[in-house]
């Protein structure tokens, strides 16, 4: 844990112990990242008196693969009351993308954790009605998953042209050195 | 009148239906409205369960508009996600820009130029103005007053006409880049603008004398789809629906982007979190859009609009002809696209319907690792069953007008 | 020329004459069904308004019920779930009908290519005039209901059904 913690992310340090698995701040976005078991804990600690993280903006995750831990799920916390923003995250194996609900906690974590189940398959225990809200119901597979393909279907021409738009600026990967 | 004074009203009237016909039992009638309907704005489906006239129940069905616009942005470069961005909340397609550039270039570290912060703060503005037009007409002509869509649409044309000059399309415009826009406003645009914003007082008054002291329309909005201060925190809904219910959280003013710091506006609440509040801090915040072009345009500072930066922005066309390094940047920016370092980032405009942020994750590469929008429409309409709870039928029809959802947004 | 020939042009001319009455009726009050998706829609809306005036061309008439209409323009993007209601609604309307496809994504998917929608909505409803534009201005809307106009009084003159 480097120096410079904010308020919050010292206090979540604190009250997690072991928990609290790293929090660092970047372009000014404090994050703090928590052991999935405690994730839950974590939200109702920050929610309380004197932080009053009341509002949950959202509830998202990533897809990591191949790296492991394989889903990171993401919520953006905001405090009216103090005029800060706080991301929690946690990260979930791919063979056992479970974590527990934060229903209990934030009511408008319904409706995200239901986009998460349906878009990337992660379980939420403690839900009260898990299932796919943005895909029909009978679809199979995560989409945004990275593994799953764009499923792009290739344009009817015959000319020199690559046959599907995401082909036509190659993906790059990052430079092997800081520019 | 009260929301849940219906289902009480139904429950303590005496039951002559079982009396007269010696225990009849009452059950519920479960409706579909939508998807295709002409007062859910959009494709949204509600499945209601009725008891006579009172709603019990309401379940949204969303994801008839779900276009996997984060999954396509997974596979574009950052530059080529600006023309995808513009279609998710289609009718503030400048907020949603500003928004998605405003993360990438927080990402990247780039500074703006003044002149092209005041330009996005001008162009945002006069679309909140268009985007409050839209939910005005399409409020009245759910209303039956039809003939507030032809007023309305008719100020948003003017609008319109001064997006194309600056951008060239009336919808989807395309005009932000990644570190500032892409030309400077050009000369029409000034007087346009002007004379459009003198006119429009007179216009809002026009409109506010037809409606707000109107006996049916104040009782169609008063006390009806009332979210309380508490729900619209739980749920996290942002905007004017969450002004409206007395909580002055506004973006520009909590965590300022884009210059606004350099404006005086106020930021309109309402008490009782009605729609006749909502409408009432919509109507209001027109008004201040209006102050805040008003005082943009008097104080654009000269300058380039856009960064100098050029790993980042393409360099001026002039400058191609000089310099074989700018030859380079520009052949490197359109074969590769930019490559931002590695992290995350979240940014959050203020959008006529709320917060509208962009969580952007990037690994070094020039394509993003993942793009999430988050939606205000989708936290909004979370609070849509609350809502609707206990009112009559009709009222659904008020509610939904009144959190004005785009549901390009909701189900992106 | 023989009698029967004769007595046959005559009832041509006059089964034709009927067709090309009945297709100007039908064309110069064409009634869509409301069925606005996405940004399109708002075009679409703007269309009706005073200043593009489809009213003009008899058109004001936006049916909510599918089966007192005559159009149905599809006006956005067709996701996967929303394609079988489409079809549906197509099969509700009443013969005769027509498909008017506006914009890019209903043509041909336009700027998306994945998963989640429909790459033009031709592969679920026959479609009689495709308009293209992200989305495409009011006059273009217009000028692709004047060829629907003329698409249904040619198949009259043509001697065609429908």
């Amino acid at each position: 844990m480097k120096a410079s913690l904010t308020p919050v992310q010292e206090f979540l340090a604190e009250r997690l112990g072991d928990g609290a698995l790293e929090a660092h701040t970047f372009r000014g976005d404090a994050t703090v990242v928590v052991a999935r078991e405690r994730v839950v804990e974590a939200l109702q600690a920050v929610r309380e008196e004197p932080w009053r993280f009341e509002v949950l903006l959202d509830l998202t995750a990533w897809d990591r693969y191949p790296a492991e831990p394989r889903f990171e799920v993401v919520y953006h916390l905001l405090s009216l009351h103090r005029g800060e923003r706080l991301r929690v995250k946690t990260r979930v194996p791919g063979e056992d993308p479970v974590l527990p609900s934060a229903v209990p906690v934030f009511a408008g974590a319904n409706w995200f954790e239901r986009e998460v189940w349906d878009l990337f398959g992660i379980r939420f225990q403690g839900h009260p009605n898990l299932v796919r809200i943005l895909l029909p119901d009978d679809w199979e597979g995560h989409p945004l998953r990275r593994d799953y393909p764009l499923t792009e279907e290739p344009v009817e021409f015959r000319g020199h042209v690559p046959k599907v738009p995401s082909e036509i600026i190659p993906h790059l990967p990052p430079p092997r050195r800081d520019p | 009148m009260e929301p849940s004074q219906g289902l009480r009203q139904m429950e303590s009237l005496p039951d002559r239906g079982r009396e007269l016909a010696g225990g009849l039992a009452r059950e519920t009638l479960t409706i579909n409205m939508g998807p295709q309907h002409p007062s859910t704005h959009g494709v949204l489906r509600l499945v209601l369960e009725l008891e006579g006239e009172v709603i019990v129940s309401c379940q949204p069905v969303i994801g008839y508009l779900h276009t996997g616009i984060e999954k396509e942005m997974e596979h574009r470069t950052y530059h080529q996600n600006i023309p995808l961005v513009d279609r998710i909340e289609y009718l503030s397609s400048y907020h949603e820009e500003l928004a998605y550039c405003m993360a990438v270039e927080k990402l990247l570290g780039v500074e703006v130029p003044k002149r092209a912060q005041y330009i996005r703060v001008i162009l945002c503005e006069l679309n909140r103005i268009a985007s409050h037009l839209v939910w005005l007409g399409t409020t009245g002509i759910d209303l039956n007053v039809s003939s507030l869509l032809m007023y309305c649409f008719r100020d948003r044309e003017r609008i319109l006409e001064m997006s194309e000059m600056v951008s060239g399309q009336r919808m989807m415009p395309g005009y932000f880049r990644i570190g500032g826009v892409a030309a400077d406003l050009p000369d029409e645009f000034f007087p346009a603008v002007r004379q459009f914003l003198d006119e429009f007082p007179r216009r809002l008054d026009e409109y506010e004398a037809m409606l707000t002291d109107n006996l049916v329309w104040r009782r169609r909005h008063e006390g009806v789809a009332v979210l309380s201060r508490e729900d619209a925190l739980r749920y996290g809904v942002t905007g004017p629906t969450l002004r409206g219910s007395g909580v002055a959280y506004d973006v520009r003013k909590a965590f300022p982007y884009s210059s606004y710091e350099d404006f005086e506006f106020d930021v309109p609440t309402g008490e009782n979190g009605d729609a006749f509040d909502r409408y009432r801090v919509r109507m209001e915040e027109m008004r201040q859009a209006r102050r805040i072009v008003l005082q943009a345009l008097d104080r654009l500072p000269g300058g380039p609009v856009i960064t100098d930066d050029r790993k980042v922005a393409l360099p001026p066309r002039g400058e191609l002809v000089r310099s074989m390094e700018a030859v380079i940047h520009q052949f490197k920016l359109v074969s590769e696209g930019i490559r931002p370092p590695k992290g995350e980032v979240y940014a959050a405009v203020e959008s006529p319907r709320g917060e509208k942020g962009y969580y952007i994750v990037s690994d070094g590469s020039n394509r993003p690792v993942r793009v999430r929008v988050r939606a205000p429409s989708f936290s909004n309409l979370q609070a849509l069953p609350t809502m609707v709870r206990g009112g009559m039928l009709a009222d659904v029809v008020v509610a939904i007008a009144s959190i004005d959802i785009v549901l390009g947004d909701v189900d992106r | 020329m023989t009698r029967e020939d004769l007595s046959g042009l005559e009832r041509n001319v006059l089964t034709t004459t009927v067709e090309r009455m009945l297709a100007w009726a039908r064309s110069s009050s064409v009634w869509p069904v409301q069925f606005g998706l996405a940004c399109c829609a708002i075009e679409m809306i703007a269309t009706t308004t005073s200043k593009f005036d489809i009213a003009r061309f008899g058109m004001e008439a936006f049916r909510a019920s599918p089966r007192q209409s005559d159009l149905m323009i599809v006006a956005g993007r067709v996701s996967q779930k929303m394609a079988p209601v489409l079809r549906h609604i197509y099969d509700q309307m009443l013969e005769p009908k027509w498909v008017l496809s506006m914009g890019d994504c209903a043509s041909c998917g336009g700027v998306y290519n994945n998963y989640a929608l429909v790459q033009g909505v031709d592969k679920i409803v026959p479609v009689d005039v495709y308009v293209a534009g992200c989305p495409p201005r009011p006059e273009a809307l217009l000028y692709g209901l004047m060829k629907l106009q003329e698409k249904i009084r040619e198949r009259a003159r043509a001697g065609g059904g429908r």
